[in-house]
């Protein structure tokens, strides 16, 4: 059974993109063939986070007008055999995408991939809900402070609204990742709490990454975190949360940078 | 010449609602203007592309007055859809007075949901119905209310079994109840309901009305923030109190 999952937050920035490359390959090391879909077109980032846009040659518009097949415009990942990207246009807008195109090109997804994980635009316009409208799950990507959370609310009544599952009156599976999360700002109570966002939200927990220098590191490499760096705090987060959407029960914590207390010790220049 | 009949286009008929408030100005004219701009002002934005029917029965005014007193709504970029009680000669046929089936009617209707938002139409349609099949005048709302989503109900109460979130407006003839946080707007008796009330086990809320009085978030008493809190009207004063 193939699942069709839409990484969204209405705000930019919270780190969609980040997540989608990172969940993407932490799936793909579960052992699941697993395709990443860029639908942010004009402004395609996926490519980069994944370090594959130099071998990008069609993209997901073409696929979408019938100008290219599905198989020309996937690229396979060089260190996972089983993940894929498929790469959003970079020169056009997002206009140029139809629903009929992009309904077409999920369902031959669907034959070929167990995941198909699906990273929206930005905002509440067209691109996003194109990117969310034949979600089966979402993950809904979220930073401690109000703004994100209100847009992240703003984002969940559309998934109750306008996806495919909504108006055959089903529910799309909800997720919430906390994302950017920093112990000591959150503790001086400058960051919502994880509680208060989950009250407002009230959709069940799927993890929280923590703010970390090794997430912007990775995705300068051209690697998700989960690949870059496996054993650090960010990674360990994602390939928890990926379990836990893969339904395995993993205890809920937030993991810390192991070589903390040896900064602490050696004053913080150990690195 | 030939009609192809197979080129006919179906063509659809659909019923749409929206609920239109009523401005009654009262005299003198000059201070309900200075009222109306404070409520404007205070509103946040509430009466942005809002429709308003404007009922001039209660003041009678003549012909100059009346054109004086459009133009000084027109001014105010208020949507103006209607104007009632007076002379339909006098204004231009957009003003022309609703047709009879949209004035309002003394006796209460059977009820007939009405429940949309103003954007992007938010599903709820089902539960809506549902109410109106039982034949009974409140609606329940099983979920979170969010953020952009309005829950319109002009014929009784509104139950909200989770919470309301900051930026989700709900507009009941009748009173509403909210069993998680009150975050948004909440405006109750629209339909000139004054014994409407605003009920909420965890007061947060942006902006309350009740019956057209309004309480925004910088008159409420900060010590009730938090606590289960019922707003109600004495006389012409809105009272927010613990529970």
């Amino acid at each position: 059974m193939s699942k069709v999952l839409v990484v969204t937050s209405g705000k930019g920035g919270v780190g969609k993109t980040t997540s989608t490359a990172a969940l993407g390959a932490a799936l793909a090391q579960q052992g699941k063939k697993v395709v990443v879909v860029d639908f942010d077109i004009g402004l395609r980032n996926l490519d980069l986070v994944m370090g594959a846009e130099r071998r990008v040659v069609y993209d997901l518009v073409n696929v979408a007008q019938g100008n290219a097949k599905l198989r020309q415009a996937l690229i396979q990942d060089k260190r996972l055999e089983n993940l894929c990207l498929l790469p959003a246009s970079q020169t056009r807008d997002k206009d140029a995408l139809s629903e009929k195109g992009v309904a077409r090109i999920i369902k031959e997804l669907r034959t070929q991939f167990d995941w198909i994980i699906c990273d929206s635009p930005a905002g509440i316009e067209r691109g996003a809900v194109m990117a969310m409208r034949h979600a089966d799950a979402a993950v809904i990507i979220t930073n401690p402070e109000v703004s994100s959370v209100r847009d992240s609310d703003r984002i969940i009544g559309l998934l109750d609204s306008k996806t495919e599952k909504a108006e055959n009156g089903e529910r799309v599976e909800k997720h919430l990742l906390v994302t950017r999360f920093d112990q000591t700002r959150a503790g001086r109570g400058e960051m919502l709490k994880i509680d208060d966002v989950m009250d407002i939200l009230s959709v069940p927990l799927l993890g929280i990454i923590p703010e970390s220098e090794q997430v912007l590191r990775a995705s300068n490499l051209g690697q998700p975190v989960t690949l870059a760096n496996p054993m650090s705090a960010p990674a360990r987060a994602y390939s928890d949360a990926a379990r836990r959407l893969l339904g395995d029960v993993v205890a809920m914590n937030v993991p810390m940078e192991r070589f903390n207390l040896l900064n602490m010790i050696f004053g913080g220049r150990a690195a | 010449m030939s009609v192809d009949l197979q080129s006919r286009v179906s063509f659809r008929l659909l019923g749409r609602s929206v609920l239109a408030f009523s401005l009654t100005p009262e005299r003198p004219v000059l201070d309900w203007f200075l009222e109306l701009d404070r409520r404007v002002l205070g509103s946040f934005g509430f009466f942005t592309d809002r429709p308003l029917v404007l009922d001039l029965t209660s003041i009678a005014p003549t012909k100059a007055e009346t054109l004086e007193i459009v133009a000084r709504i027109e001014e105010r970029n208020l949507r103006l859809i209607s104007v009632e009680g007076v002379d339909a000669e006098w204004l231009p046929r957009r003003y022309s007075p609703l047709p009879k089936s949209m004035q309002p009617v003394g006796m209460p209707s059977p009820p007939e949901s009405v429940m949309q938002s103003w954007d992007d139409a938010q599903r709820v349609d089902g539960q809506a119905s549902a109410a109106s099949e039982k034949g009974c005048t409140t609606l329940l709302i099983e979920e979170q209310v969010r953020s952009g989503q309005t829950i319109i109900f002009p014929e009784g109460d509104v139950t909200v079994v989770g919470s309301v979130a900051s930026g989700a407006e709900i507009i009941a003839g009748g009173s509403i109840h909210v069993y998680g946080t009150l975050r948004g707007r909440a405006f109750a008796g629209t339909n000139g309901n004054t014994r409407a009330r605003i009920f909420c086990s965890k007061f947060d809320a942006e902006i309350l009305v009740i019956d057209g009085l309004y309480k925004t978030a910088d008159d409420f008493d900060h010590h009730l923030l938090g606590f289960p809190v019922q707003a109600r009207l004495d006389r012409d004063v809105m009272n927010i109190e613990a529970m």
